[in-house]
């Protein structure tokens, strides 16, 4: 029972880095677009990523 | 011949394991509160036994009655210490009541059975807390001073600080928690941020201390955010949980349970995002330095000393971020809690 508790956590995992990397592509394109605001981008996309992380602890903290 | 030098395969195979073994109980002691601040250790050649550098702390037990000893007497659980007709011993970090022996008695699941005394001691975590804390109050009263003193100019190292309490007071409290509402919640704010930012920075430095890694420091963190989010709340946000407006009549109390729970989860996210955020930095950062000794080949040790040091900085770069991100995210939740009604 041990192997698909850790498969399952290192998917939520995988899918965590993708989700971050989805919302590093989003800040990047739109400071792009919009340089001005990119503050306000930052701290949107900073929090947002604090966000879907605690799901990559949560997949961590069910494995142990 | 054969033989032999698969035994000798063998005999290595398990020298291996026993520095793994020795490694990962490193890494747990680490990130472990402790009675005792040791800096370092090492082993007796002799004996094998262990020695410890650093300097005890005191112990205080609530046993009928209040007990007072420094951990020194307890000499990592070596010893039984004797206080007013009780004896304790240290096991596993933890302290037990028990006989003048020292016997500890199991269960069948091997867990100890022992009674276990309430402890106040200032252990290793408490000790950090009120050296930061100390810090804290000596350099901000001196900084506020120093204002007065130099026609609210800023000097020496005010400088630093007063860009970033601008920082926290432009950037987080004002757009997240309103011009009209902010200034109560300021000093709140700029205390959680640059405690949790020194305490993560103490944890890197070579002291070895692991504050804002431990789940006990950062449910005190989050509990009280949660009690300033809820106790001064206004009328508006207590209706958006119990009674969302702008939502069809029947979904109304489907919600009220949705955001009633939303309302303990808050804290829990934080509490939990700091907890894993630092203790994973640490223990991540002790293996690899585990891995030089486990390589004990220049090229593997060097590589992994290499990568020791980058994830060193990237530690410094998350200290900022989580003490950042705890505080704007506490100012978020006290933004929704003094929203005013617009609609």
């Amino acid at each position: 029972m041990e192997i698909p508790k850790i498969i399952g956590a290192g998917l939520a995992i995988i899918g965590v880095g993708i989700g971050i990397g989805g919302i590093g592509r989003g800040a990047m394109e739109a400071i792009g677009r919009q340089p001005d605001a990119s503050n306000t981008i930052l701290v949107a996309a900073i929090v947002l990523a604090a966000l879907v992380e605690g799901i990559a602890f949560a997949a961590l903290f069910a494995v142990n | 011949m054969l033989l032999s030098a698969s035994f000798a395969n063998a005999k290595e195979e398990e020298k291996k394991q026993t520095l793994q073994e020795e490694i990962t109980e490193y890494v747990y002691h680490h990130v472990q509160d402790s009675h005792d601040f040791s800096l370092f250790s090492t082993k007796d050649k002799k004996t094998g036994e262990k020695i410890y550098y650093g300097f005890p702390l005191p112990v205080i037990l609530v046993d009928e009655g209040l007990k007072f000893f420094m951990s020194s007497k307890l000499d990592h659980g070596k010893k039984v210490v004797e206080s007013s007709g009780k004896y304790y011993k240290l096991y596993h970090g933890k302290i037990y009541e028990t006989n003048q022996e020292g016997k500890m008695s199991y269960d069948e699941k091997g867990e100890v059975t022992n009674l276990k005394p309430l402890d106040l001691s200032i252990t290793k975590s408490v000790f950090s807390i009120l050296l930061v804390s100390m810090l804290m109050f000596m350099l901000f009263t001196s900084l506020a001073k120093s204002y007065k003193e130099n026609n609210q100019i800023a000097k020496g190292v005010g400088r630093f600080f007063e860009p970033i309490v601008i920082l926290i007071r432009d950037e987080i409290a004002i757009p997240s928690i309103g011009e009209n509402n902010y200034k109560k919640y300021m000093s709140f704010l700029l205390t959680l941020f640059f405690f949790i930012w020194f305490l993560n920075l103490l944890g890197l430095s070579p002291l070895g201390v692991n504050v804002t890694g431990n789940i006990a420091v950062t449910f005190g963190l989050a509990l009280i955010t949660f009690l300033i989010t809820n106790l001064t709340a206004n009328k508006t946000y207590w209706k958006h949980i119990f009674w969302m407006p702008g939502v069809p009549v029947w979904l109304k109390p489907l919600l009220a349970p949705i955001e009633l729970l939303g309302v303990f989860i808050k804290p829990f996210s934080l509490m939990i995002r700091l907890y894993a955020n630092i203790l994973a930095g640490h223990i991540v950062l002790y293996s690899l330095i585990g891995l030089i000794f486990i390589f004990k080949n220049l090229v593997g040790s060097s590589l992994s000393l290499v990568l020791v040091f980058f994830i060193s900085i990237i530690e410094v770069l998350v200290a900022l971020l989580q003490a950042y991100i705890f505080t704007l995210l506490s100012a978020l939740y006290f933004g929704f809690a003094v929203q005013e009604d617009d609609h």
